[in-house]
Parts: C-alpha cells; sequence; structure tokens
C-alpha cells in the first residue's frame, strides 16, 4: 500500500556548513508517508543540524527538500517565504525538542500549552479546545486534574508528555523528534517510547527520529540512516542495519551496545 | 504444464554471503557461495547442516535481515516476483506485512501491548476487522494451551516456552503464503511440540511455502516435505 | 507675550525650546507618528528621548503630546480618570509653562487630553487627539519574550498565542479575567494593546472620532488609532467580550453607565462608588443629576 503513494518529503544533497565545521554533507533520502526514519551516529556527527535544516529552523548552506504539502501541493522548504514556512510548520509538521523547555511555554499552563497549536490554527470556541485538549492529556496519560499547572510543577517525563500532546493534538502530518527521550531515566523512557509508538502508529504519521541510542532506534524506527562526521554513511531497514551493519561506522556503533 | 505455469514462493539463485568483521582486521567470513532454492505453495524445506553452517543466515538473507553479497532472492508478491537485493525498503515492509511472516526462536517483547493485542495485530495490519482478528487470536491462542489469565498480560513476565508460543501464534494467526521458521520450538515440551507441527502442517495445506530450521529431530520428520543440505554451498573466506 | 518668540530667544538664549524638545527629534517623532496613522495599531520604533521626568511619569506620551502641541491647542490632562492628581495636575503645569498653551479639565474643551488609565466618558469629538501613556506596548511580550519573535508574528498576523492569554483565563476563572490592557485588534489586522485603560473602554476605541496616539517612553514605541477605525476586543466565541458592569450607580452623581471607583469610607466596612472620570461627574451635578449621596464631603473635593 506504502509502495506507489509518493513521498511526503524528498531530500537532496542537503549540505550544512558553519564556516569550516561540517554540519551535515550531501544528505539524500526520502520519507514516506507513514513511514519512520531514524537517525543514528554519535555525538557531533550532524543528527540535529540535519533536523533542524529539514524542518525549516536552519538554512542550508546548499540542497533542497521537497515537502508534499497539504496546503501548497509539493514545495521546496528551503524556498519557501518565510511567512508559508512558518504556516507549514505550525499546520502540517509538529517539533518535539530533547528538552521540554524548549518546546514548551513555561509561563503558561500545561493545558493551554497543549491547546495552542489549535489557537493558532484558528480555533476561537474555548470548550471545544478545552475538551481537546483533556482528551490529549489523557491520552498521553497525564493526570488531567493538574491540566492548569504550570510545567515547571511536572516532571522531566510529564513535561515531555505535554510536549508529545502538544506537537501531536492539531494531526500534523510529519513529527520531527530530537532525542525525544534524552534526559530520561530508563523506565520513564522505556514508557514514554512505548506511548509514542503507539500514537505514531495510530495517526499514520510520519516521523524523522533522531537519537544515538539503537535501542529506541530498533523500537520506533522503520529505517535507519546512520551519520558520521556530517556524512550519511548507511542506510537501510533497521533490523538490517542494526543486524548486519556494513560500514565499519556501524558496526562499531552496533557492537558498543550490549544488548539490543 | 501445470507444472511450469506454478511458479516458485521463493526463488533463491546464486545467493553468495559473507561478512567483513570491521572491527576485527577487516577479516571476512564466507557463509555460502552460489547457493540455490526454491520453495513452492505446499512445500516445507528443512535446512540442515551442522552449527555455524549458515541456516539461520539463509533464512536471514530470505527475509531481508541480512544483504545478499551476490546473487538473488525473489519473493513472489502480489503476483510478481520481488527481488530483495534491489527492493525499497518500503517494499521489503510491505511483503513483509502480507506475504512473508518470520518465527524467531525469541520474541521480541512490547512491554504494553497484551498478548490478545498483539496476535491479533497482524491481523489488524490486513485490514481484517476487529471482531474477527479477536475470534481468530483467541482461537490461536487456545489451541496453543497458552492459559487464558496470560492474554491480557503482555508477555514480558512469561516463561522462555511461553513467550515463543505467543510469537509463534502471532505468525500463524495470520496465515501468510510464506513462512520462515528458525527453531520455533526450541523452547518447548513434547506436547507443545506437537501443536507446532499440527500448525505447521495445517498452513502447508492451505498453501503456505515454508523455510524451517528444526533442532528436534521429531518435529523435523513430520514437519518436512524436504530436505536442503546446505553444506555442498559452503564456500572459503 | 508681545515679543516675538525668536527675538526673545536671541535675546536671553531660553532654557529650553518650545515645548521643551528640540525641532529635530519633534520633527522625527512627528514622523513616526504619521506612520503610525498610516499603518493602524503597528507600533513603529522611535528615538526615544530623555525627559526631566522618571519613566513610568508618562514619558513616552509626553514626547507625543510635545511633538503635536501648538499654542492653539487646549491640553487636559488626567490620571485615572481625575484631573486634579500630582501627576495630572503636574503634566499639565509642564505643558502650560513650555508650550505656554491653554489648559482645562473639560473633556468637551480640550483639543489634547493626555491619560494614563481611562478614556472619558464623554463622547470625543472629531479633532480632538487622545494621547495614552502607555508603560508595555507589546500585548504578546508576557507570553513570548523574543522580540525577534514578536515581530514575526506581527508581520505574518500570527494572534493565536494572545488567546493563549485568553484561555489560561477562562481555564482558572471560568471567563475572561483580564480588567485592563485588553487585547485588541485594529482594522482586523494588528494586535495592539490599549495599555493600560480598563477594558470598559475598549469599545470607546471603536469608530471614534479622535485620532488615539499611543506613546510607550521606555519601550521606545508609538502606535495610532487614526479615527473612525474599527478595533475588535479579543474573545471566544463561547465566552465573548464583555466590559465591567456595577450593581451600584455613582453615589454623586447618580451616573448608571459610567466606570465607577470604589472607595472606602470607614472602618465599619461602608463604602461608595463614584464616577472615576471627575469632570464627568461634575459636569452632571452641575447639570442637576443627584446621586443618593449627594450630600456627602468627597462631593465637594471632586467637584
Ligand atoms: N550553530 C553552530 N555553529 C557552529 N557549529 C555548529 C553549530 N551547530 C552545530 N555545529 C557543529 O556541527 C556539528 C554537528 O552538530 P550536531 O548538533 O548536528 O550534532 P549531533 O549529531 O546532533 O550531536 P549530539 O548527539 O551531541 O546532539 C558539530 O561539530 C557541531 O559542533
Ligand atoms: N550478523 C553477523 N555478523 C557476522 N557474522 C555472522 C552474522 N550472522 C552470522 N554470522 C556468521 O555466519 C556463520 C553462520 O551462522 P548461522 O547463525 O547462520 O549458523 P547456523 O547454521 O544457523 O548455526 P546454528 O545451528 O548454531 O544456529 C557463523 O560463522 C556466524 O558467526
Ligand atoms: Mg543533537
Ligand atoms: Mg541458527
Amino acid at each position: 500500500m506504502t509502495t506507489q503513494a509518493p513521498p511526503l518529503l524528498r531530500v537532496n544533497r542537503v549540505s550544512k556548513w558553519f564556516g569550516e565545521i561540517v554540519g551535515c554533507r550531501n544528505v539524500s533520502f526520502d520519507l514516506h508517508p507513514g513511514e519512520i526514519l531514524g537517525v543514528v551516529g554519535e555525538s557531533g556527527s550532524g543528527k540535529t543540524t540535519l533536523l533542524r535544516c529539514l524542518s525549516g529552523k536552519l538554512e542550508p548552506t546548499s540542497g533542497g527538500a521537497e515537502f508534499l504539502s497539504k496546503r501548497h501541493g509539493p514545495v521546496d522548504i528551503f524556498q519557501l517565504g518565510e511567512q508559508d514556512r512558518r504556516r507549514l510548520q505550525r499546520e502540517e509538521w509538529g517539533f518535539v525538542h530533547q528538552n521540554p523547555r524548549d518546546g514548551l511555554r513555561m509561563r503558561v499552563s500545561g493545558g493551554a500549552n497543549v491547546a495552542e497549536p489549535l489557537m493558532s490554527l484558528g480555533g476561537r470556541h474555548y470548550g471545544q479546545m478545552r475538551r481537546a485538549t483533556t482528551d490529549w492529556l489523557e491520552r498521553v496519560e497525564l493526570d488531567i486534574s493538574r491540566v492548569d499547572h504550570k510545567p515547571r510543577n511536572f516532571s522531566g517525563g510529564m513535561q515531555q508528555r505535554i510536549q508529545i500532546a502538544r506537537n501531536l493534538i492539531h494531526q500534523p502530518r510529519l513529527v520531527f523528534m530530537d532525542e525525544p527521550t534524552g534526559g530520561l531515566d530508563v523506565s520513564v523512557q522505556a514508557r514514554l517510547l512505548d506511548l509514542l509508538r503507539e500514537l505514531v502508529r495510530d495517526l499514520q504519521l510520519s516521523a524523522i527520529i533522531v537519537t544515538h541510542d539503537m535501542g529506541v532506534a530498533r523500537l520506533m524506527a522503520d529505517r535507519l540512516l546512520v551519520m558520521k562526521n556530517g556524512d550519511v554513511v548507511e542506510t537501510g531497514l533497521t533490523d538490517q542495519v542494526l543486524d548486519d551493519a556494513q560500514h565499519p561506522y556501524t558496526q562499531l556503533l552496533v557492537s558498543s551496545v550490549l544488548q539490543l | 504444464m501445470t507444472k511450469k505455469l506454478e511458479r516458485p514462493m521463493i526463488k533463491v539463485e546464486g545467493l553468495t554471503k559473507r561478512f567483513t568483521l570491521h572491527q576485527h582486521g577487516g577479516a571476512r567470513i564466507g557463509v555460502f557461495g552460489g547457493l540455490d532454492l526454491e520453495v513452492k505453495k505446499g512445500e516445507c524445506v528443512v535446512l540442515a547442516g551442522a552449527s555455524g553452517m549458515g541456516k539461520s543466515t539463509l533464512i536471514r538473507c530470505v527475509y531481508g535481515n541480512y544483504l545478499t553479497s551476490g546473487g538473488s532472492v525473489k519473493i513472489l508478491h502480489d503476483g510478481a516476483e520481488v527481488d530483495l537485493a534491489g527492493a525499497t525498503p518500503q517494499t521489503i515492509l510491505d511483503i513483509r506485512r502480507r506475504t512473508m511472516g518470520y518465527v524467531s526462536q525469541f520474541l521480541r517483547v512490547i512491554p504494553r501491548v497484551s498478548t490478545l493485542q498483539l496476535v491479533m495485530e497482524p491481523l489488524l495490519e490486513n485490514g481484517v476487522s476487529a471482531e474477527e482478528a479477536e475470534a481468530r487470536a483467541r482461537a490461536m491462542l487456545a489451541s496453543l494451551k497458552l492459559p487464558e489469565a496470560h492474554w491480557s498480560l503482555p508477555p514480558a513476565t512469561f516463561s522462555g516456552g511461553e513467550q515463543q508460543r505467543v510469537n509463534i501464534a502471532r505468525s500463524f494467526v495470520r496465515e501468510y503464503p510464506i513462512l520462515l521458521l528458525d527453531e520455533p520450538t526450541a523452547s518447548l515440551d513434547a506436547a507443545n511440540r506437537g501443536i507446532v507441527v499440527d500448525l505447521i502442517k495445517a498452513a502447508l495445506a492451505k498453501g503456505s511455502a515454508m523455510i524451517g530450521i528444526f533442532h528436534d529431530e521429531s518435529v523435523r520428520e513430520a514437519a518436512a516435505t524436504r530436505f536442503f543440505e546446505i553444506e555442498s554451498y559452503k564456500t572459503a573466506a | 507675550m508681545s515679543v516675538q518668540p525668536t527675538a526673545q530667544a536671541e535675546l536671553t538664549a531660553p532654557l529650553y525650546n518650545f515645548a521643551y524638545l528640540d525641532e529635530q527629534t519633534k520633527r522625527m517623532i512627528r514622523r513616526t507618528i504619521l506612520k503610525a496613522i498610516a499603518i493602524p495599531g503597528y507600533q513603529v520604533p522611535f528615538g526615544s528621548r530623555e525627559m526631566p521626568v522618571p519613566y513610568g511619569w508618562g514619558t513616552g506620551g509626553i514626547q507625543v503630546t510635545a511633538s503635536i502641541i501648538g499654542r492653539s491647542d487646549v491640553f487636559k490632562c488626567i490620571d485615572q480618570g481625575a484631573d486634579d492628581t500630582t501627576n495630572a495636575v503636574s503634566i499639565r503645569r509642564f505643558f502650560a509653562k513650555i508650550a505656554e498653551v491653554a489648559v482645562t479639565e473639560s473633556t468637551a474643551e480640550a483639543t489634547i487630553i493626555q491619560t494614563r488609565h481611562r478614556i472619558p466618558e464623554k463622547d470625543l469629538q472629531e479633532g480632538q487627539v487622545m494621547v495614552f501613556q502607555v508603560p508595555q506596548p507589546e500585548p504578546l511580550r508576557g507570553l513570548e519574550p523574543r522580540e525577534t519573535e514578536t515581530r514575526a508574528m506581527h508581520a505574518y498576523e500570527e494572534y493565536g498565542l494572545q488567546y493563549v492569554s485568553l484561555y489560561e483565563s477562562v481555564s482558572a476563572y471560568r471567563r475572561i479575567a483580564a480588567t485592563a490592557s485588553y487585547p485588541v485588534i485594529v482594522d482586523e489586522r494588528y494586535l495592539m494593546s490599549p495599555s493600560p485603560i480598563p477594558k470598559f473602554d475598549n469599545p470607546k476605541l471603536h469608530m471614534s472620532p479622535a485620532l488615539m496616539l499611543f506613546g510607550a517612553g521606555r519601550e521606545k514605541r508609538i502606535y495610532a488609532v487614526p479615527p473612525y477605525t474599527r478595533v475588535r476586543s479579543l474573545d471566544f466565541e463561547d465566552y465573548p467580550f464583555e466590559t465591567q458592569r456595577w450593581d451600584d450607580v455613582c453615589a454623586l452623581c447618580g451616573a448608571e453607565e459610567s466606570y465607577l471607583d470604589e472607595v472606602v469610607l470607614d472602618d465599619q466596612g461602608n463604602r461608595m462608588f463614584v464616577c472615576s472620570d471627575s469632570n464627568h461627574c461634575g459636569e452632571r451635578r452641575a447639570e442637576g443629576h443627584v446621586g443618593p449621596m449627594a450630600d456627602h464631603a468627597l462631593a465637594g473635593a471632586t467637584s
């Protein structure tokens, strides 16, 4: 079924240089509807840089990325004007940051954080938005009696749940996640990953997940992109890349993890 | 005439597989080379050969879990032969979803999903109604004699044999046109092994094509429609 | 004053220019004001000057007034609704001195009305100018601290965030509780803070015949609502905008539809409500309107 559908995102030779420092270099891939792509690689390999470029937060030095937008049809993300790009980010994408503080408004309540995307898309009926918010908080398994508390009163795992709800409530087609479970302790991380996995499948989302954790990659991703020093050194089905790694660097990455 | 028309479900031609261990100075391990194998509907080809000979590797190559180093692995999918060597990841995932199941010795546990739900999943993914999926999943778990009290629990805390039965249920409930079995009975007792043999025979009768690896002599004899000796394709480095 | 100002200037080397600001600064501020009028509700940056009063005394409003005032103007200044508070009196004296203009407490007589918190109750007329002293011009600031981001939001008309504050309010109080600095959309385009007037006065901005100028000294912004411009207060479909209402009438003049201040009379919890607009209240009493406590001592004090 997914074989016929055109790609949601076509990335073509995206490079980003910070002066002499390479962020990422000549990255190309297609992302299909409903597909989850994992981006793995060691610290400094360019994962975040790539994600920031593709999500329109950072202008690449060269390259193109064509997104199949609901509003515009196929558009090159980097050619869009700022206004259209911001609208695309608001309407069709989500971005889950590693640190919830970067993805939440710490001055407003958890509930309002979740409801904001609805208001940004023109929601003007309080009661309807309140209901949608409560539904979503239940979906991410947060105690809804605390919906009006400020995020700083929540634990890291709870903040991350709020951030996830905030990024899914408007039913985006593509979600970018940068180490979504990075700063959390292991048991919290496992539950959150389970939840994410369920949501992504249920909503038929496409997602790009950056992680340096091979276990996270195995659980979440259909396909992997392995990065080293800004280059993609290997791609393939997740289980194939992890079980039969071809590139020396991938073999090193896989072997340094005890149990997958 | 009819024989000619019946295309094999699996067609392995000139398959070569070797591993390059970059962690060990680029050492190359040749597993097999120039391997040919065809599997038709209703056939269960049992792989024979000593430990380390490459039985699991062959099955993994057929599943697309391992890349091939040479030759081709063609799968009959939607009435067309697809060579895994050149197939996109999306195509391979689609083949796995609809055409080809794989039962390994170990269940990859997804912590929060109940056993019943796990067994229903392959059916739901293929558009079977929730009602029918549940009925079939229940029947499958019952036939594998997994106590009903376990069905609502995630299998994380199950014994090895119980987990393996969940794994088997998941793959057999779907009635895949192709099934790859890598020691699915390894941690089962004799009674349960017998049940699995019955499942295999029922699936073959319905036209499944299988490649299997079985340690247990009795299972091997009962399940196999033919044996395949892998040793003759053994390659040096 | 029969001597020509220029001649006098040459003779006595004055301590300050007409209306305190130098001509170049006034020109710069007038250009800013013109731009603000041309783009209703848009915050135009300007080079705010040091004034001889502390910030918070309305340096933004004073600079705006100083730039537009001429000798024929009649100047009124109110703090809350009153003409006789220390602040209002000082600013009025300031302009009387440095611009030699006539001053008044009468809303109808004034050509320029500088204000801190209120819009007078009496309907404004064409030709009148309201000058607001604004402490915080950016309505989104409390929600989004980054200036680059709020600027982009204005540029692209992304005002969903402002509704977040209303959402918070309804969640906490079951109604939109904000009473002052209640955000509005000007001419269906720019989000604007009518800071810091009570929301009671928001409807007076809508299609007003007068020109409304807003000056923020510390934040260095000027914005405007030209005469006869649409001004809409934000709200939700199920929580529509409402102004404050009082069960009482003005104790002194009996006004039913004016903004009332509560005055505590003693330790026993006795209190009275009186018009915040002292000029309005006085005029009503002069016309013979009588409130339930018209004989109270305060009546003398505020008339
Ligand atoms: N704004 C910047 N200016 C200069 N160099 C940068 C900038 N952002 C990233 N880099 C450099 O680009 C390279 C890639 O960084 P990036 O953040 O993409 O790595 P990463 O793969 O996400 O690493 P980690 O796993 O540690 O988050 C690094 O060498 C980094 O120092
Ligand atoms: N991912 C891998 N990387 C490197 N070498 C591998 C990998 N998988 C298998 N091999 C090697 O390939 C050879 C065949 O292994 P395989 O697991 O296929 O044997 P087998 O016939 O299934 O043995 P057993 O009966 O013990 O399961 C072995 O030498 C093994 O070490
Ligand atoms: Mg990073
Ligand atoms: Mg094996």
